[in-house]
């Protein structure tokens, strides 16, 4: 267990007759409390010793989550002023509101692993770390927004689900909130297209088409067949990942199936049908090609969604700045006052004290 | 200022009267009266508090994972300190 790897690892160099320095012993020992820690399934807190390996491979995972949910707000926003209703309006605004937290959330956890918020939009902008390639495809109808929300909030909804017992901590708990919040999402979705299933012929024509053009794109959500997929089994040893990206598809194509019926609508794929002896569904092959195209650059809207998120970024620097500016002529004028209720304002003049995060480390 | 992130608060949310803060996470914001408002924008969107309290990270002094041994240990030695160390005769209430 930990509270022996670590009591081992202060053993002194001088007890010892193996000439191996304190340095060995010590990364040793912690390797040896990290592996108990996820065996015993125990969570890994931010200031734990963690593998190098294991902390990269976090922090590409949730950047890439981070992004996609900041990149994702861009094709519903697209639908914003020209929704139907006032309560369609509302809605779509908190759904793409949430969007945003999401990501707020997924960054503060990044963070906690020794990068910082700086650091991961550069490289978001700079297209060093990526985000989901499903926000690379148009919203070309409002039925789109009903598709997103079903099939692609439904899609990382199955994703998500066993990321809340991830064994980093702070991706866990991010996780568990935005599942809480991912579930209206879904809903909302579902009962869009429900309404334009059972609207007009038009409408309906108009839900079918979002389902055939969101259908393929949602099943590639869930990555690479499992023997191609390069990082998976690692991920999986580490309990980062709890399932296979196969076994996820199969599960969402099983929830779906019955959903589609329920809309009275259908899905794309004529090889789609219930398998007794496997007890699931079958269905047709994904084009990985259109993925891979999609992943390289080369899909419909990725010059678009690139270009729009780092203006939105420069154009917001003046406010960022004012802001700082702000902080920097306050603090210090004011007195802090004790008590319960008194947060301070001590931090504002610590403007680039560079803190991870989780009452972490600081960075050098 | 642009190139530079803006300090970090941890944020705790008291989810209703009677319970104490929690720990909800955390959030960048220029000052507190704007951590403040972030916080409550992103982490009372449903109604999950009824009260926020925003920290400076860099205020925060925690113990040391490294040193959870040695600085818990005093606890575990003391099973005095529990009920159930006591032993009382059968048939004895409320106690």
């Amino acid at each position: 267990m930990a509270t022996t790897a670590h009591r081992t690892a202060r053993t002194r160099e001088d007890d010892r007759t193996d000439g191996r320095s304190d340095e060995d012993v010590l990364a040793s020992a912690y390797e040896t409390a990290f592996d108990a820690a996820v065996a015993a399934d125990e969570r890994i807190e931010p200031r734990d010793w963690m593998p190098d390996a294991y902390r990269s491979t976090l922090v590409r995972q949730i950047a890439q989550h981070a992004h996609s949910e900041i990149i994702g707000m861009q094709p519903e926003a697209n639908w914003i002023t020209r929704a139907p209703s006032l309560r369609r309006k509302a809605i779509l605004m908190a759904k793409v509101q949430d969007e945003a937290g999401h990501g707020l959330y997924l960054y503060s956890a990044a963070e906690t692993l020794g990068t910082s918020r700086e650091e991961l939009l550069d490289k978001l902008h700079s297209g060093r770390q990526k985000y989901s390639s499903i926000f690379n495809y148009p919203t070309l109808t409002w039925a789109d927004v009903g598709a997103i929300g079903w099939l692609v909030d439904g899609a990382a909804i199955t994703n998500q689900v066993p990321l809340c017992r991830c064994s980093y901590g702070p991706y866990a708990r991010a996780m568990v909130r935005i599942c809480k919040e991912e579930s209206f999402h879904q809903r909302q979705g579902y009962e869009l297209l429900l309404t334009l299933s059972r609207g007009t012929p038009e409408q309906h024509a108009m839900a079918q088409d979002a389902v055939d053009r969101w259908w393929w794109p949602s099943l590639m959500m869930f990555g690479p067949p499992d023997d191609e997929s390069q990082h998976s089994a690692q991920s999986m040893a580490w309990k980062i990942k709890r399932h296979s990206n196969d076994e996820l598809r199969q599960r969402f194509v099983d929830i779906c199936v019955p959903q589609a019926e329920s809309l009275g609508l259908t899905l794309p794929d004529p090889e789609l049908r219930w398998n007794e002896e496997r007890g699931h569904y079958d269905f047709g092959p994904i084009d990985w090609s259109e993925f891979k195209q999609v992943l390289k650059g080369n899909g419909p809207c990725n010059e678009q969604r690139m270009s729009r998120r780092r203006r939105a970024h420069e154009e917001g620097a003046w406010v960022r700045e004012a802001a700082a500016a702000y902080a920097t002529k306050h603090n210090g004028a004011e007195t802090t006052s004790a008590g319960e209720t008194s947060a301070g304002d001590t931090a504002a003049g610590r403007t680039g004290t560079a803190h991870t995060g989780e009452t972490g480390v600081r960075r050098a | 200022m642009t190139d530079t992130d803006w300090p970090l608060w941890e944020v705790f949310v008291r989810s209703r009267r009677g319970l104490s803060h929690t720990h909800a996470g955390s959030l960048h914001a220029p000052d507190a009266e704007l951590a403040l408002r972030n916080a409550r924008d992103l982490y009372t969107r449903r109604g999950e508090g009824v009260s926020l309290w925003v920290v400076p990270s860099a205020a925060i002094t925690a113990s040391s994972p490294d040193e959870k041994d040695p600085f818990f240990e005093p606890a575990a030695d003391k099973p005095y300190r529990h009920p159930t160390f006591y032993e009382i005769p059968e048939g004895v209430r409320h106690l």
